[in-house]
């Protein structure tokens, strides 16, 4: 664990490059234990590359990422979700096939006993054994993760527990987006990225999702927010770090941020911006 | 060293016969991201349209190579119209699945048209050969060359020149985006099978008459050396498939040259195989790739898998048990026997297609290394069959997964393509490595099954000692998917990337189930060995391996039950209906094909 004051999360430089393009562009970032940082830019600005660097999704072409003091650059998403970082997608990316509850479980995976052990070749050996044998001990853990992923799904209300059966293909858009983010609590993240959380919510959708945000960072949850609804930004966010084609543009508290020039000409310099397009449609 | 150079020709020679099967295929994947199976039976139809008119009709050769290439455009477009368009909107398995289907229907109507029997199919130009520096080249050779450097130059200004050509380009760049700008994807689609097909068919022709004999093995051959070609040269490049083809040519030619003719194949799989696993874009591609876009849609189709309640399952499993007692025909407890023996197979077959979403088309090789295991277990060092079977299961696991564990961070069709290689692979390591398996005159007098001592001779005996093992795998199944690594595996299978994101690491678990599953097939092929008293390299081949996928598919993908009930009705109903085995394939290959088309999710549905 690094010193004290350190910051949980920590971006130095991260780059990355499809072809001629440069997606993200020397960013830096420093996001502090329980807070909030949200990152705000044009479709395409390269947020949503930024937050697979984090993740381990893609690799950077330059640049660091430390989390709690540890360098974690190009680690697996695997390793990186060991870790305790839990993402969601913007474009939402549940399992269709599988239930509310099992793709809830999923959430959790990391926290099982039975893949802890990371010897090679005989670590997934016990995995499957302990998965035929079953002892009391993978049953209990079993049951109280079940109870667990009951609670996690009851803060959305009666939204997602009536379905915790159903396969999630079935399910509305904005609960497999509910579903995704109680997938991420269930890993019990210390850090969460949210990837454009309300994208395609209505107004009070919204406000239900702003609510919640709200109340996981009141418990003290670190989370990295990317959203187009400012309104919502305003409210939750600690910092608001502005990117416009990969770079940031503008950095600091939202208000501040609002009114800077280079930031409300890169949003009309691209003329509809996402803010625009989704407050409008929603 | 003149005869390098002659080595050298050819290998540039059949490069440029791959080139136009692999030509093909790179212009449909470029398209619609679709590796079509089917690539090498148009190729075998080509051939057989040639033979025809060559033979019979008597046909001077510019004409038949126009003739060729016509009537293997029409079929190109059929398959297009009537076998792909249809599935536009269903399910990323659906189209893979419906090119092996229509690969199997096609193979199976030449066969039944022409006889399984080679023909000659004569070349039609002069048989002198002329001195080219210190080899040799004839007529034909410069017939291919000139026929693959002309197409290449049509097709070249056909993609850069015309309208059609433009929207082909602007489809394979970018499909949403240019359906946007007004291309018709379907006309794009109907002029690329076009294209695909005539090169292939003309391919074919020019192959039969090149090696002056055509039989319908030919198919599966083609469309594999098209696949490594095009995939070497980087799937749906065009350009890159031409040189990916004359690269796998030279590499054929002169493992030949060193090795022997039997090792022709093999080299050309272990390129397939290196490749994938050190550039699976592609030698021309960049170095890093950005990664795949999200993926839209589901794998395997959804639905609401039809539940059974125990008790049915268990009175249902009790008939079968006591049927032995029973006064049933010796025919009917045959029969059953293989079922099971099939259904033991499905079994893996519908946890790692079906569960874990990796379409293996190789499956059978898993087969052939529990039976080889057990067989020379049982033969050479006395174990107990028992044990043998047991251990070949063991082997088949460990082996299994060691060997398709290149095929782990491939995603989609490529697995398939993967999955097929490393099958073939096995069964010529099988064929060339004499001092182990016996090369290819086989295994003989393997002991039959026998338990604690006991033979099983009695076709009562091996009834139950087929089902009881069935039975056991099936309920070990049955726990593994209501543990944690069901849903891990069914996570992954419906998106890898999300999976990845939440600690589903996939070499782990693609290698459980392949573990699982290998030892399910590896036993099944150990039981086989010992009930066939003899087996050999072709034994456990490329039909059993979609055999077993139409089983599964027809099952349900995932589905315990329903591998169990699909193994039953392919294997059962033929018999019921009394239908001639040579048109059992034919048949289910159309069964794969309308399952495909009407109930993807098959009889008691996807899990
Ligand atoms: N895998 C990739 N290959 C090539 N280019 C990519 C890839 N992923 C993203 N890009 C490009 O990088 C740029 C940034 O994309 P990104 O998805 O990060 O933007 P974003 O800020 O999340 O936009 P949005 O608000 O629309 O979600 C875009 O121009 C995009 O086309
Ligand atoms: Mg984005």
């Amino acid at each position: 664990m690094g010193q004290p004051h350190a910051p949980l999360l920590s971006l130095r430089g991260l780059t990355r490059r499809f072809g001629g393009l440069t997606a993200v562009d020397g960013i830096d970032l420093d996001l502090a234990k329980g807070g909030l940082v949200s990152i705000i830019g044009p479709n395409g600005a390269g947020k949503t590359t930024l937050f697979n660097l984090v993740t381990g999704l893609d690799r950077p072409d330059a640049g660091e990422v430390r989390f709690e003091g540890e360098d974690i650059t190009g680690l697996s998403p695997e390793r990186l979700a060991g870790r305790g970082i839990a993402r969601t997608f913007q474009l939402g990316r549940v399992f269709g096939n599988l239930s509310v509850m099992d793709n809830v479980l999923i959430g959790a995976h990391t926290r099982l006993r039975a893949v802890k052990p990371a010897v090679p070749v005989i670590g997934p050996l016990l995995e499957l054994g302990l998965a035929l044998l079953r002892p009391a001990s993978v049953r209990d853990e079993e049951e109280r993760l079940r109870e667990e992923v009951k609670a996690i799904l009851g803060r959305f209300g009666e939204r997602l527990l009536p379905r915790i059966d159903q396969p999630a293909y079935s399910l509305s858009y904005a609960n497999r987006r509910r579903v995704e983010i109680a997938r991420a609590l269930a890993l019990k993240p210390r850090l969460l990225l949210l990837d454009e959380p309300t994208a395609g919510m209505n107004p009070s959708e919204t406000a239900e999702m702003q609510a919640l945000v709200a109340e996981l960072k009141a418990e003290g949850l670190t989370i990295l927010l990317i959203e187009h609804k400012l309104e919502m930004v305003m409210r939750l966010s600690d910092r608001v770090i502005v990117m416009d084609e990969g770079k940031k543009i503008a950095e600091g508290p939202g208000e501040e941020v609002r009114g800077d020039p280079k930031v409300i000409e890169a949003y009309l310099g691209h003329g509809l911006s996402g803010g625009a397009e989704q407050e409008s449609a929603a | 060293m003149s005869s390098w150079l002659d080595y050298t020709i050819n290998g540039l020679i059949v490069g440029n016969v791959y080139a136009l099967v692999a030509v093909g295929l790179a212009l449909i994947f470029g398209v619609s991201r679709l590796i079509n199976f089917a690539q090498g039976s148009i190729y075998l139809v080509g051939a057989y349209i040639g033979w025809v008119a060559v033979v019979q009709l008597h046909t001077p050769l510019p004409l038949t190579i126009i003739f060729v290439a016509v009537l293997a455009a029409l079929v190109g477009l059929i398959i297009e119209r009537f076998g792909l368009r249809p599935l536009q909107n269903s399910v990323r398995i659906a189209p893979l699945l419906a090119t092996i289907g229509i690969s199997f229907v096609l193979d199976q109507l030449v066969m039944l048209t022409f006889s399984p029997n080679p023909r000659a199919l004569p070349s039609q130009l002069p048989d002198v050969r002329f001195q080219v520096g210190g080899g040799t080249i004839g007529p034909l050779d410069l017939l291919i060359a000139g026929v693959g450097i002309t197409s290449a130059l049509l097709l070249f200004v056909f993609l850069r020149y015309t309208r059609l050509g433009w929207a082909v380009r602007a489809a394979s760049q970018d499909r949403d985006a240019a359906m946007q700008m007004g291309v018709d994807v379907n006309r794009v689609n109907q002029t690329v099978f076009g294209i695909a097909a005539a090169l292939g068919g003309v391919s074919g022709l020019l192959v039969g008459m090149y090696y002056n004999q055509i039989d319908t093995a030919m198919s599966l051959q083609a469309t594999l050396k098209g696949v490594v070609a095009e995939v070497v040269g980087g799937a749906g490049n065009v350009p890159g498939a031409v040189v990916g083809s004359l690269l796998l040519g030279l590499v054929e030619s002169y493992g030949v040259a060193v090795f022997g003719t039997s090792y022709r194949n093999l080299f050309a799989f272990l390129l397939l195989v290196v490749v994938l696993v050190l550039r699976p874009n592609g030698l021309f591609a960049s170095a890093r790739q950005a990664p795949p876009e999200p993926l839209t849609g589901t794998f395997i189709a959804p639905s609401r898998p039809v539940r059974i309640p125990r008790w049915a399952l268990a009175v249902v499993t009790a008939a079968f048990a006591v049927l032995p007692l029973l006064p049933v025909s010796f025919y009917m407890l045959q029969t059953l026997i293989n079922a099971w023996l099939l259904g033991m197979l499905a079994l893996s077959l519908t946890l790692v297609a079906g569960t874990i979403g990796q379409v293996s088309l190789g499956h059978a090789a898993l087969l052939a290394i529990g039976a080889y295991t057990s067989a020379l277990l049982s033969l050479t060092l006395n174990v107990p069959v028992g044990l043998a079977i047991i251990s070949g299961g063991l082997m088949s696991a460990a082996l299994g997964t060691i060997l398709i564990s290149p095929s782990f961070r491939l995603r989609g069709h490529y697995v398939s393509i993967a999955t097929l290689a490393i099958g073939e692979i096995v069964s010529l390591v099988i064929l060339n490595w004499e001092g182990v398996t016996r090369g290819p005159i086989g295994i003989s007098g393997i002991p039959p099954l026998s338990l604690f001592g006991y033979d099983l001779i009695s076709p009562a005996s091996v009834y139950w000692f087929a089902f009881a093992v069935m039975v056991v795998l099936a309920l070990l199944q049955a726990r593994l998917l209501g543990s944690h690594l069901g849903r891990s595996f069914r996570a992954i299978r419906d998106d890898d990337i999300a999976a990845r994101a939440y600690g589903l690491g996939l070499n782990r678990y693609k290698s459980l189930a392949f573990i699982f599953g290998g030892f399910a097939a590896g036993v099944s092929g150990g039981i086989a060995a010992h009930l066939y008293s003899y087996i050999n390299h072709e034994t456990f081949n490329t039909q059993q391996s979609i055999l077993a996928l139409t089983v599964v598919i027809l099952g349900g993908l995932g589905n315990v039950v329903g591998a169990i009930v699909g193994a039953v009705a392919l294997v059962g109903l033929p018999e019921v209906f009394r239908i001639a085995a040579e048109y059992r394939i034919l048949i289910y290959g159309i069964v794969l094909l309308l399952l495909v088309r009407f109930r993807p999710q098959g009889l008691l549905g996807t899990i």
